[in-house]
């Protein structure tokens, strides 16, 4: 193996990783925020807003991310007229658009059911108490159920976010130079597999061990209340 | 009965056996996704010039072949790990391929164009390329030859040729570069290319493009290589070659 050949091209890695680190956060950004309302929609009893969320989340779920990503990106792009679109919104000419919008639905599906088994487990105790005390349904949802249920599904939702940074990889498939397609380039040009996708996979690697260490991070800090030590702290605050 | 399983398992063996020496099997590697050269039909069969090219070498030089259908990117790779023997998949012969493979003679050569809508109007100078994309096949030479001598332009590469004529279709890409007879009988003379149009220069310099398209083996397999060339000078003498290339172009592509 001979890495020489990668040193050449580390400013095109970089540059891969600048559109990996931008695609994954804004859609997983994006995801967290539109999740949340998919979520209440999937616990509602009344069939006019639960179906349509749930047929959202199992189309979402029960097709690969690289279909969606195609459907999008080259199935829309066949449609009668959208040539003469792409005249008036420059947005549509590019890949961009479509591997954001794919990731961004992709993500919120799965989310959505991160978030909904979470609030359905909430303690009936939290629940009862928040009643009790006179809250409201909506202040109920906005002060117990949904704080508590963010907390539990952070472990889960760390995992989805890794899935998300992995599954961006697709995005070399439809033009865009992520980091995988940074790889695919140079290894077209140097005929050297290994070395180009070595390459990509360590800074996956980099970029899922911050990941794993900041997510540490946010699940200390939102459950502290359940370290005893720091309870009393806690208390005094308050 | 079992007589009879042990006498036809007996048989079948002889005749695999006296099958296997008789005639050599070569595997050789292909695109399929680069009409009118290498594609494959809506019944799943391989067709095109490369691959008839593949059939009547094979014929030539009395070997069996096998096809293998394998994406540009990872062609080359797939040759030194041996997962088939030749590359015919128009590959041009080109000193840095020949770093990593050895080639037989050239089995066409045929210039790269640029190819844009009709009445879009682009031109080929500094200030109308402003700003314009132009979609080529990763790791060919017009990726090569694109961005050492257009830096300016934006450049998308996709894994196939057939990619780059759906996003042409779609929009999304102002202009194409590529082998000038692939762009015209794979997309033009079709009808989703019926507003498209090749224009300007066209592009053969030796230093980017080759000379022209060869059959790529293992740089150890040298009697392989110098058996195909052989039989490309064959099929050029005994009238074959012509009849292939006059089913799928009006002039000699040699």
């Amino acid at each position: 193996m001979d890495f020489s050949v990668i040193i050449n091209e580390l400013p095109l890695y970089f540059e891969g990783l600048l559109l990996t680190a931008q695609l994954v956060p804004f859609s997983l950004i994006l995801g967290f925020l539109a999740a949340i309302p998919v979520a209440i929609m999937r616990l509602s009893r009344n069939p006019l807003v639960n179906y349509p969320a749930f047929a959202f989340t199992y189309f979402f779920r029960g097709t690969p991310l690289l279909v969606q990503l195609f459907l999008l990106y080259a199935g829309v792009g066949q449609l009668d007229g959208y040539s003469e679109l792409t005249k008036e919104f420059d947005f549509l000419k590019g890949a961009y658009f479509f591997a954001l919008l794919a990731f961004f639905l992709n993500t919120t599906a799965y989310t959505a059911e991160i978030f909904r088994g979470a609030m359905a487990e909430t303690p009936f105790g939290e629940i009862e108490a928040a009643k009790a005390c006179g809250m409201s349904k909506w202040m109920i949802l906005r002060r117990i159920t949904i704080p508590s249920a963010l907390r539990r599904a952070l472990p889960a939702y760390s995992n989805e976010v890794i899935f998300m940074l992995h599954g961006s990889a697709l995005a070399s498939t439809i033009t865009l130079v992520d980091l995988t397609g940074a790889a695919r380039i140079v290894q077209s040009r140097y005929y050297a597999p290994f070395e180009a996708f070595i390459t990509a996979g360590v800074f996956y690697f980099v970029l899922t061990f911050l990941l794993v260490w900041a997510f540490r991070l946010v699940e200390k800090h939102f459950n502290k209340h359940l370290n005893r030590r720091e309870e009393t702290i806690i208390e005094v605050v308050t | 009965m079992k007589k009879f399983i042990v006498a036809a398992v007996a048989a079948a063996m002889t005749f695999a056996a006296g099958s296997a020496s008789a005639q050599e099997e070569i595997r050789i590697g292909v695109e399929g996704a680069y009409p009118p050269f290498s594609s494959v039909d809506p019944s799943g069969n391989l067709v095109g010039f490369d691959i008839e090219i593949a059939n009547a070498l094979c014929d030539e030089m009395k070997v069996k072949c096998t096809l293998v259908t394998q994406d540009w990117d990872g062609i080359i790779p797939a040759l030194l790990a041996k997962k088939y023997d030749a590359i015919i998949a128009s590959m041009s012969i080109t000193e840095e391929r020949k770093q990593k493979v050895d080639f037989s003679e050239k089995y066409y050569n045929t210039p790269a164009r640029f190819l844009r809508k009709k009445g879009s109007g682009i031109e080929i100078t500094a200030e109308g390329l402003k700003g314009k994309s132009v979609g080529v096949q990763r790791g060919t030479i017009h990726d090569t030859f694109l961005t050492a001598e257009f830096p300016d332009v934006e450049i998308k590469r996709y894994g196939t040729q057939d990619e780059a004529y759906l996003d042409m279709t779609a929009g999304r890409v102002d202009l194409l570069l590529a082998d000038s007879v692939a762009m015209d009988d794979g997309f033009v003379k079709t009808d989703a290319g019926k507003d498209y149009e090749l224009f300007g220069p066209s592009y053969s310099e030796p230093k980017y493009f080759g000379e022209g398209a060869g059959i790529a083996v293992r740089k150890s397999d040298t009697e392989l290589r110098d058996r195909l060339s052989a039989a490309i000078m064959a099929i050029r003498a005994n009238g074959v070659y012509k009849s292939i290339n006059d089913k799928y172009f009006d002039f000699d592509i040699y």
